[in-house]
């Protein structure tokens, strides 16, 4: 499995999915060599084998790959692949020390969204240099099938396939459409169209996803899959220990403020909810190119003492937010899946979701609204913290429904598809 | 005879520590007591000392041919006497020579003259009272926040016993005026008015090391020249700076120290100007003009006007915000919350909020502890929540909430009721510096 991200070092929903994934396919008895740009030696893994690109090593004498010395060498230093950022962000993190880096990587990722733009040729490089480590892993590892996550695997994928003539799944958990709405970068396309072509099995996480695929980059809907993802049970029990020391009800919107999440939306719903009742404090957590907008926003509207930001959350704050919520929202533009109102159920909380996520496919106790329609947003929220019977409801059938969406059965559906191909 | 006027401003806020959503509701500790107390001790060593042991030298050595005024505000005298005690003695000590006077201004180094007036006048009575304490001085001269004056403060001041104000030489005001003179207020004329020289005080704030400048080094002797350049008619050269000048914003390395050591004898003799403070210099001499100013103006910047606190969205936000706030405390008079209420006023932490800097930068950066005015406004509105559910919880009703009609057009009432009121025609010039932001 090629992938670019592993717990804990997690930009957004793909490494956690990767690590439910994998969690998955391992009780499915399924051996994983699972291949990541960076291993930083922390990552949770238990039964499968967790390389990184930065130590494999190659037959240096091997004659075609000696025009390749130089660079991998320098792949020995590590490889700098790196989701979230675009070319000037790469050259400014590349030229850091590891521990800055690693730093950036918590705030930078999570800011950027902008896959908008222009790559710069060095991130191209790293994609390439990650692909030949790839052949060379395919060289030395034994294995049934590559599956691969997402464009920036997909070089390394076909290199494998090349190499090894093993079948080849790509896992689509979100497109260049998704990321840059209709301004897409045509070399990231490329790779991506290329990349589904040339696959024999593509498993994407929605329908919505699924479409997207089949229709605007012109694959064969018959080799194409939806398996939807699922959630970690909630392993630990944080609302015990949060106490929640503001009095008024809490409406959350968590995640990247990015066009892309729709966090003006959000911000437009508030107001129109506090001018009904002023007793509610909302609350945006997460950096992204948005953020100074929508804090000069909510000071334009005169809600600053009514709307707090918090920055980027991880780990256990993402908990304790979500355990100080009543509502958590949602306002996607855009959203292949969306597992964080996954996570805010998981916590009990009642979720208000855009229709034009994938996520909203699955659930049922969930209210969904348009993206753009803040007045039915607004009312979502205001209903769901006046009307009991909403809250029980929600938090009687939420939770239950979160709970049956295992990644077992996520894994159960792969192995479904492997199985067409093996 | 010809006046020099050297006021300095001693004023360190209370720096707000990194306070998050999480810790509204529970946690009521608003201040970064390290950073505040490293900040003090700091500039307390390299400069209140020195500077203060450099005045008393001066005394000795020039006798009351010698003076110098202070505005000290609140915050700055607190942290002091916790942090730095010596300077307040060494203060206590120069005000002992009789050549040294204590001006008034807001206890908390407010922007409250612009946006409450009860609270105005509850800090300027506060502050003159510790002044008094500390110093057995009761000031007549008042010297505003960032030297901020507009027409409706000066009756206020007037109002409060005050006879003389220290403002701005601005020059969208004066016109083709000098502010080498006595003026008097247009609209009270029993106060008088001292306008700063900001050509000669910049000279010595923001050039002084400037080695790229035509006229680096500054000398006392080549100061003097200027000074001696000025027409002789005019009568009275104001310099005012902050007192950090000397040691933390022009380290001791650029000499400041010793041209100030110098100036002295220089003046005395080698140019008819003499000593003075602003007390001695408006029973002295006859004010030649009055002055309106319609629209409050300031020391900051090229626009002497209120953009560096107020104007922007975040600005405007927190400062309504705030002021909303007056009636609640008052009715509450509990001593905590007046403190918190008073150092969350300092204008500084409006002044992390001003997006200027973008293109104007280092002045401002000066003890700057945020990144950007966007995490000085999340920040300062997190400890404001806080603070207003202090409030209710104690049993008061709060601000007023959420408006229907949320932008302000006009970010400052007291303009609104100024322009209304005055009788006399507007001056353009000065409706411009204002409808900018």
């Amino acid at each position: 499995m090629f992938g670019w991200e592993f717990p804990p070092h997690i930009t957004g929903g793909l490494g956690t999915a990767c690590f439910g994934l994998t969690k998955g396919l391992i009780k499915l008895d399924v051996d994983i060599i699972f291949v990541v740009p960076k291993a930083f030696g922390d990552e949770a893994s238990k039964g499968f084998r967790l390389v990184s690109a930065s130590e494999v090593t190659m037959d240096f004498m091997e004659s075609e790959q000696q025009e390749h010395w130089n660079r991998i060498k320098y792949m020995e230093i590590g490889s700098n692949l790196i989701p979230y950022v675009g070319e000037e962000e790469f050259e400014t993190l590349t030229g850091m020390d590891e521990r800055l880096l690693e730093e950036k990587n918590k705030s930078v990722f999570s800011r950027r969204y902008t896959f908008s733009g222009k790559y710069g040729k060095n991130l191209m490089q790293e994609v390439s240099r990650y692909a030949l480590v790839a052949s060379a892993i395919a060289r030395q590892e034994e294995f049934d099938l590559i599956h691969a996550h997402d464009w920036l695997t997909y070089p390394a994928g076909i290199a494998a396939k090349h190499i090894s003539g093993k079948p080849l799944i790509f896992h689509v958990h979100a497109t260049e459409f998704d990321r840059s709405g209709e301004n897409v970068n045509s070399v990231v396309y490329d790779i991506e169209k290329k990349g589904m072509t040339e696959a024999d099995r593509i498993i994407t996480v929605s329908n919505l996803t699924r479409q997207t695929v089949i229709e605007k980059y012109g694959i064969d809907p018959s080799k194409v899959f939806t398996v939807h993802n699922a959630v970690e049970p909630s392993g630990h029990q944080v609302a015990g220990n949060v106490t929640k020391h503001v009095k008024e009800k809490v409406v959350t919107f968590l995640g990247r403020v990015t066009y892309q999440k729709g966090p003006d939306y959000f911000v437009e719903a508030a107001h129109k909810v506090l001018k009904k009742d002023p007793n509610i404090r909302f609350v945006m957590a997460g950096s992204g190119d948005l953020l100074n907008r929508m804090v000069r926003r909510i000071a334009k509207l005169g809600m600053g003492t009514r709307f707090h930001f918090t920055g980027f959350l991880a780990g256990q704050e993402v908990d304790t937010m979500f355990a100080m919520s009543d509502v958590y929202v949602m306002p996607s533009v855009s959203e292949p899946f969306g597992i964080s109102p996954l996570e805010a159920m998981r916590s009990n909380v009642p979720v208000v979701i855009s229709k034009q996520s994938g996520v909203s496919e699955v659930l049922k106790h969930a209210i969904k609204v348009d993206f753009w329609d803040i007045d039915a947003m607004a009312d979502s929220i205001y209903g769901i913290l006046h009307y009991e019977g909403l809250q029980k409801m929600f938090a009687r059938y939420g939770k239950e429904e979160v709970d049956n969406l295992k990644w077992e059965n996520a894994a159960y559906n792969i192995m479904e598809v492997y199985k067409t191909i093996l | 005879m010809r006046y020099i006027n050297l006021c300095f401003q001693v004023h360190q806020p209370y720096r707000l520590r990194t306070y998050r959503f999480f810790n509204i509701g529970h946690d009521h500790q608003y201040y970064d007591d390290y950073q505040n107390r490293h900040i003090i001790r700091r500039v307390a060593e390299r400069s209140y000392v020195p500077a203060n042991n450099m005045m008393l030298d001066l005394f000795r050595e020039y006798g009351n041919a010698f003076k110098v005024t202070y505005s000290i505000s609140g915050p700055a005298l607190e942290q002091l006497l916790q942090y730095a005690p010596e300077v307040i003695q060494g203060f206590q000590e120069l005000s002992a020579t009789g050549c040294v006077e204590f001006t008034g201004e807001t206890y908390s180094h407010s922007l409250a003259s612009l946006g409450n007036k009860e609270e105005f006048i509850r800090q300027v009575t506060k502050h003159r009272e510790c002044i008094l304490e500390l110093f057995g001085q009761s000031p007549s001269t008042f010297r505003n926040t960032e030297l901020i004056f507009n027409d409706d403060i000066g009756l206020t001041v007037s109002e409060l016993g005050f006879n003389t104000l220290l403002t701005e030489g601005a020059k969208h005001i004066l016109g083709w005026k000098s502010p080498n003179f006595l003026y008097y207020s247009a609209v009270n004329p029993k106060l008088k008015l001292l306008l700063r020289n900001f050509r000669l005080s910049d000279d010595i704030i923001f050039r002084f090391s400037e080695r790229g400048w035509s006229e680096w080094p500054v000398t006392a002797e080549k100061f003097v020249g200027w000074l001696n350049k000025i027409p002789q008619n005019e009568e009275v050269v104001n310099l005012f700076l902050n007192y950090e000048t000397l040691g933390e914003q022009q380290w001791k390395e650029t000499g400041i120290f010793d041209f100030f050591f110098a100036l002295p004898g220089n003046v005395l003799s080698n140019s008819p100007y003499r000593f003075s403070t602003p007390g001695e210099v408006s029973k002295q001499l006859q004010p030649v003009a009055p002055v309106l100013v319609l629209y409050p103006i300031s020391w900051a910047d090229e626009e002497k006007d209120l953009t560096a606190w107020l104007g922007n969205e975040l600005q405007d936000e927190a400062f309504r915000k705030l002021y909303e706030n007056e009636q609640a405390v008052m009715n509450l008079g509990q001593p905590d919350i007046i403190k918190d209420w008073e150092r969350l006023q300092t204008s500084d932490h409006f002044y992390y909020m001003c997006t200027k800097w973008f293109s104007n930068g280092e002045v401002h950066k000066y003890f700057n502890p945020y990144p950007s005015p966007y995490e000085a406004f999340i920040n300062y509105m997190n400890v404001l929540s806080d603070f207003i559910i202090r409030m209710e919880e104690a049993g008061q009703p709060g601000p007023t909430e959420v408006p229907d009609v949320a932008p302000v057009k006009e970010p400052l009432p007291a303009v609104k009721k100024t322009a209304k009121r005055t009788p006399v025609k507007k001056k353009p010039e000065a409706k411009k510096g204002l409808a900018k932001k």
